[in-house]
Order: structure tokens, then C-alpha cells, then sequence
């Protein structure tokens, strides 16, 4: 979780130019780090090909747009990571 | 090409889907009411209109590897850099490689050869969605047979 928690922080620092120490486990990417979708691919695009994966973007979306998840679930940091280390695990199972 | 319709490929003349590549071709037409303005006296394919032909190049790529089931947006040009001018009468050779294909987006990165040399390249960011209206889907379908689409290459890939 830490290794995945300094890579996609350092991945959101470089791609949307915020100071990585105002990056934490609790911080929301969307309504606390202010990215918004277009940058977010450019988020989603870096953790796909430093982790290996594909983020289920659509999905998680959908998901959200249904009420079915909140934003909270994928897109706070330390949730986003678990879900990171998840896929990397199901990759690797 | 048609400038005023949008029209900016001629014909799809490589499509290797296991590849991930495509090659276009198109030539800028003599006349255009678009050289009126740019530039009077000194006629100029538009940078806008480079840059918009290696997107529908690297659109169409998306567009064979999802088989017609997916339109690209256009979202973001990166690194794009036009070295040489382009006038009227040039015939261009676009190709894409699809770098990568996310969830609901992909990475291409595209280039603009005119008699072998890179005049433009760029590296573009598609949303990737499910297709919002009939008429726009049918539209793509009838491109498809003017661009001489490789439909073949779709069935066997």
C-alpha cells in the first residue's frame, strides 16, 4: 500500500503539477487535489502503465452514476491504492 | 480531403489491427475557400487541420480495433510540433500507433509524412465511448466505405 500510495502520488503530482507533500491517504482526487476527468485520464493512463493494468474507469463511473459506489470508494487515495493493489493481485493470481 | 466538411482523410491504405497501426493518405486540395483566409496571397494548410488529420487517423485505428462498437473524442494533443508548411496540392501520409487502450480512453501517437519526411507529430488523448446516436454510427459506417475501410481486417483480426 505505501509503495502504491508514493508511486500514484507522485504520478498525480507530475501530471497535474500539485505539491506531492499535500498529497495524503485520506485526500480526494477530485474534490480535494481539484483534478478533473481530462487530467485524470492522464492519471489513469501513467498508473495503467506503471502498474500493469487496466483501471476499470467506465466502470467505477457507472457505478457511481447509479449510486450504486460513491466517489469516496474509488477516488480518496487510500481507496483508490487498495483497488490498485487488488487489480496488480488479480494480474498476478 | 474536403476542408469544409471535415473531410481530411482520402483513403485508409494500411490497417494492421494486430499492430495497433494505421497509414492514411489525403491530399490538400488546390482549392479551398479556407485559403481565403489562410493566408491571402500565400496559402497554408491550417496546423488545426494537421493536427485534426492525425486525429481521425488514429480515430479510425480506434475505431477497427473496437470494431465499430466505440467512437473517439478527441481530449488532448500533446507534444505536437508541425515542422514544415504545408500548401495546397501536398498529398500526406498520416499513420497512428495506439500506445495504449484504457478504460473508456486511449493514447495514440500520430505523424504527418509528406515525400517520407515527419512534417507534424503528436502524441493524442481520446475519450472512448459507446456510440450517442444512431445517425452519428451510420455516418462513420458510410465514411468507412469512402475511406475504403479494410472491413476484412476487422473480421479476421
Amino acid at each position: 500500500m505505501s509503495s502504491t500510495f508514493d508511486t500514484v502520488a507522485k504520478i498525480i503530482a507530475e501530471t497535474c503539477d500539485i505539491p506531492i507533500e499535500t498529497i495524503t491517504p485520506e485526500s480526494h482526487a477530485i474534490d480535494d487535489l481539484g483534478i478533473d476527468s481530462l487530467d485524470f485520464l492522464d492519471i489513469a493512463f501513467a498508473i495503467d502503465k506503471a502498474f500493469g493494468i487496466k483501471l476499470p474507469l467506465e466502470q467505477w463511473t457507472q457505478e457511481v452514476n447509479d449510486g450504486k459506489a460513491t466517489t469516496e470508494q474509488y477516488f480518496v487515495m487510500k481507496n483508490l491504492c487498495a483497488r490498485i493493489d487488488e487489480l496488480v493481485a488479480a494480474k498476478s493470481a | 480531403m474536403r476542408l469544409e466538411y471535415f473531410q481530411l482523410l482520402d483513403r485508409i491504405v494500411e490497417l494492421d489491427i494486430a499492430n495497433r497501426t494505421i497509414r492514411t493518405e489525403a491530399t490538400v486540395p488546390l482549392e479551398s475557400s479556407i485559403f481565403q483566409g489562410h493566408f491571402p496571397g500565400y496559402p497554408l494548410m491550417p496546423g488545426v487541420l494537421l493536427l485534426e488529420t492525425m486525429a481521425q487517423t488514429s480515430g479510425w485505428l480506434i475505431i477497427a480495433v473496437t470494431k465499430f462498437e466505440r467512437m473517439p473524442f478527441l481530449a488532448a494533443f500533446k507534444e505536437a510540433k508541425l515542422r514544415n508548411f504545408i500548401p495546397p496540392g501536398t498529398t500526406l501520409s498520416a499513420s497512428a500507433k495506439l500506445e495504449h487502450e484504457g478504460s473508456g480512453f486511449a493514447v495514440a501517437q500520430a505523424e504527418i509524412r509528406v515525400d517520407g519526411k515527419v512534417t507534424c507529430d503528436c502524441d493524442i488523448t481520446f475519450r472512448v465511448v459507446s456510440f450517442p446516436a444512431p445517425d452519428l454510427k451510420t455516418y462513420m459506417q458510410k465514411e468507412a466505405e469512402r475511406l475504403q475501410f479494410p472491413m476484412g481486417a476487422i473480421t479476421d483480426g
